[in-house]
């Protein structure tokens, strides 16, 4: 087992008290896994993606423990998390496209990172792994200002990946993207995977088409808590979890005519993580809640490797 | 990156005639009349007398020609390095008066103005995402940058000068000294260079130092400091860069205040009856001096616009950005 995430809570410190952005979440990384991390926006995805690496100067480690390869990450002493970062879980941010210093060349950036790390460049590797996402060696004497939006995307996840980290977060890296570079992104990080560079990933992502062309298992997360995690085939085909179902449903499929039938969404929004209401978060916008959905559900594992937390998926 | 000097000069040379007719002008529309005040002074009675000095004057300085002329005469004689003669001097010759003074300006504007620029990046940059010394470094660095320059000059008069006694407060040297490069004499003037110059380098000092502490926390915060932290870089390494970066829109500040820096150099050097340009200028104004003063803007003029020129220079050294719009760019 990789990764090992028990019962995370992470808050976000605000002048109106902390926000439980991640409220208890557990699930188990194994090795070689690509993990697909969806969920819609304030579902606590990235702050979980975060916590595993950095916590920001706002975020409050509030409880659980995250183990990595046998080791517990000190997550709240900064100093003591250099030492896994970068060599044992690196990230592949969100912001890709400004995370390269616009004043130096990369392959000096490249150079004076790992100087600072201890370690020094391997220059024959560093072009093979460029030429293995189609970058061209010349990219190193360039400015980031020089290349596109995607060559930085593209020479952010070989900068990343240059230490060989047991786990990669990959944090909405196709958000900004269109559609052909999305793929060769995925495409690029699996190769990651396939060839050892990386271990097991996580896709952090609110594109559950996508993820599932990627992940190796889905894990839904909704309102900072886990709502179903299960194998991309069987979360697809057979979700149980009603936000997952209607997540599914409201995804737009090419070639079908809504015309007559509307795209359906999800009505309402998820609640304020500020003072979350007890009992299941969803229940206010699902369509099968009851009584019960008072009384907060636990995680089940209804199958196994597939987990949900509802009263209605047993 | 040729035809971007080029195109450089060009605004440059643009800049320069707007300046130089704009200096021409200023004087000429000035109410009042410089010969009168002449003639008053020689104190003629007898009308004709004054009639005839006034005619004697005004063909001197070229007063009967009708204003184009005077224009285009003012040009060809400027490109000739003749700016007329002064007036309130007269008749030493305006290029004469100013090239007495430079020296003193240069030596007080350029040293105060690189030290406080560099000292104020280097505090400010000190000072970013450290309590303690943000805590000092902000208020002393908003008192002393709102300080006018002529209080501060004042101030510091009253307090090292009259006061303390420690330095003279005013004139550039000595007057039982002759000016010369005499050991004697530098050092005199330097004892009287020392209050205008802490004057000047107080006030940019504070300014420098909350824009660059600023720049920094806003680099700190940036992306590529945040992916940086994320790989585990040293506290070190992210903010080199972040002052590399910070340093930019200070060097763009730098060119941006030079034309305040020097009228603030005018100012201390008028509190401080201080020999260069600035005591000319009022002076040049009292005595309703065209020439002087037109002479003395031109030079304020031309310094400003090399200064700015060295600045594009090293802008376009320091930050690749430039280079690459001027390459066209690749990607």
């Amino acid at each position: 087992m990789t990764l090992t995430v028990n019962d995370l809570r992470v808050h976000y410190r605000t002048l109106r008290g902390e926000v439980r952005a991640l409220d208890g979440v557990g699930f188990d990384l194994a090795d070689g896994e690509i993990l697909g991390l969806a969920g819609e926006s304030g579902c606590g995805k990235t702050t979980l993606g975060k916590s595993l690496i950095r916590l920001d100067g706002r975020m409050r480690h509030a409880g659980g423990t995250v183990t990595l390869d046998g080791d517990e990450l000190p997550l709240s002493d900064d100093r003591a998390m250099n030492a896994y970062r970068f060599h044992k879980i690196s990230l592949v941010p969100q912001y890709s496209m400004s995370a390269l210093n616009p004043t130096r060349r990369i392959g000096r950036m490249i150079r004076e990172l790992l100087a600072s790390r201890g370690v020094s460049v391997d220059t024959g590797e560093l072009h093979r792994r460029l030429a293995l996402v189609g970058l061209d060696p010349d990219v190193l004497e360039r400015y980031p200002i020089e290349l596109s939006g995607g060559m930085k995307q593209r020479a952010v996840m070989v900068i990343s990946t240059l230490l060989d980290p047991s786990v990669l977060i990959a944090d909405e890296v196709t958000s900004a993207l269109d559609v052909s570079n999305q793929q060769a992104v995925v495409g690029a990080l699996r190769g990651l995977r396939d060839k050892g560079l990386v271990t097991s990933m996580i896709f952090v992502t609110h594109d559950l088409g996508l993820t599932s062309h990627i992940a190796d298992s889905i894990m839904v997360m909704y309102a900072g808590k886990l709502a179903e995690k299960a194998p991309t085939k069987v979360l697809t085909t057979e979700p149980r979890h009603p936000y997952t179902k209607m997540l599914i449903g409201s995804l737009p499929q090419v070639g079908a005519r809504y015309k007559d039938k509307p795209l359906s969404g999800i009505e309402g929004s998820p609640p304020s993580l500020l003072n979350p209401p007890a009992g299941c978060r969803f229940r206010d916008r699902c369509p099968l809640a009851d009584s019960r959905c008072a009384e907060e559900p636990p995680v089940v594992e209804v199958a196994p490797r597939h987990s949900v937390a509802c009263w209605k998926a047993a | 990156m040729r035809r971007y000097f080029a195109r450089k000069l060009l605004i440059y040379a643009l800049t320069f005639v707007a300046a130089v007719t704009v200096n021409w002008m200023i004087p000429r529309f000035m109410p009042g009349d410089p010969v009168a005040a002449m003639v008053a002074r020689a104190r003629v009675s007898q009308p004709e007398a004054a009639e005839a000095m006034r005619s004697y004057y005004n063909n001197l300085f070229g007063f009967d020609e009708p204003l184009w002329q005077q224009y285009l005469h003012f040009w060809g004689a400027l490109l000739q390095g003749d700016f007329g003669i002064s007036i309130f001097v007269f008749p030493t010759p305006v290029g004469d008066v100013l090239l007495d003074a430079l020296p003193y300006t240069l030596g007080l504007m350029i040293p105060s103005v690189l030290l406080s620029w560099f000292v104020g990046n280097w505090i400010g940059a000190l000072s970013a995402r450290r309590k303690v010394l943000d805590n000092t470094v902000l208020p002393v660095g908003y008192l002393l940058t709102a300080m006018p320059y002529m209080w501060i000059a004042v101030i510091l008069a009253w307090a090292f000068g009259a006061n303390a006694g420690w330095f003279p407060i005013s004139g550039g040297y000595s007057l039982d000294i002759t000016p010369g490069w005499s050991t004697a004499f530098v050092l005199d003037a330097l004892h009287h260079w020392v209050l205008p110059f802490l004057s000047l380098f107080l006030v940019a000092l504070g300014g420098w130092a909350i824009g660059m502490r600023n720049m920094i926390i806003y680099e700190l915060e940036s992306d590529y400091s945040s992916y940086l932290a994320a790989l585990g870089a040293p506290q070190r390494l992210i903010r080199r860069y972040a002052f590399r970066n910070a340093v930019l829109p200070q060097v763009t500040g730098l060119a941006l205040q030079l034309g305040v820096l020097v009228a603030g150099a005018l100012v201390t050097e008028i509190v401080f009856a201080y020999p260069g340009l600035g005591s000319l200028i009022l002076a040049s104004i009292q005595n309703q001096d065209f020439f002087l003063l037109q002479g003395a803007f031109l030079f304020i003029v031309i310094g400003v616009l090399i200064a700015n020129f060295l600045i594009d220079i090293v802008y376009v050294v320091v930050d690749p950005r430039t280079r690459t719009g001027m390459a066209g760019g690749t990607s």
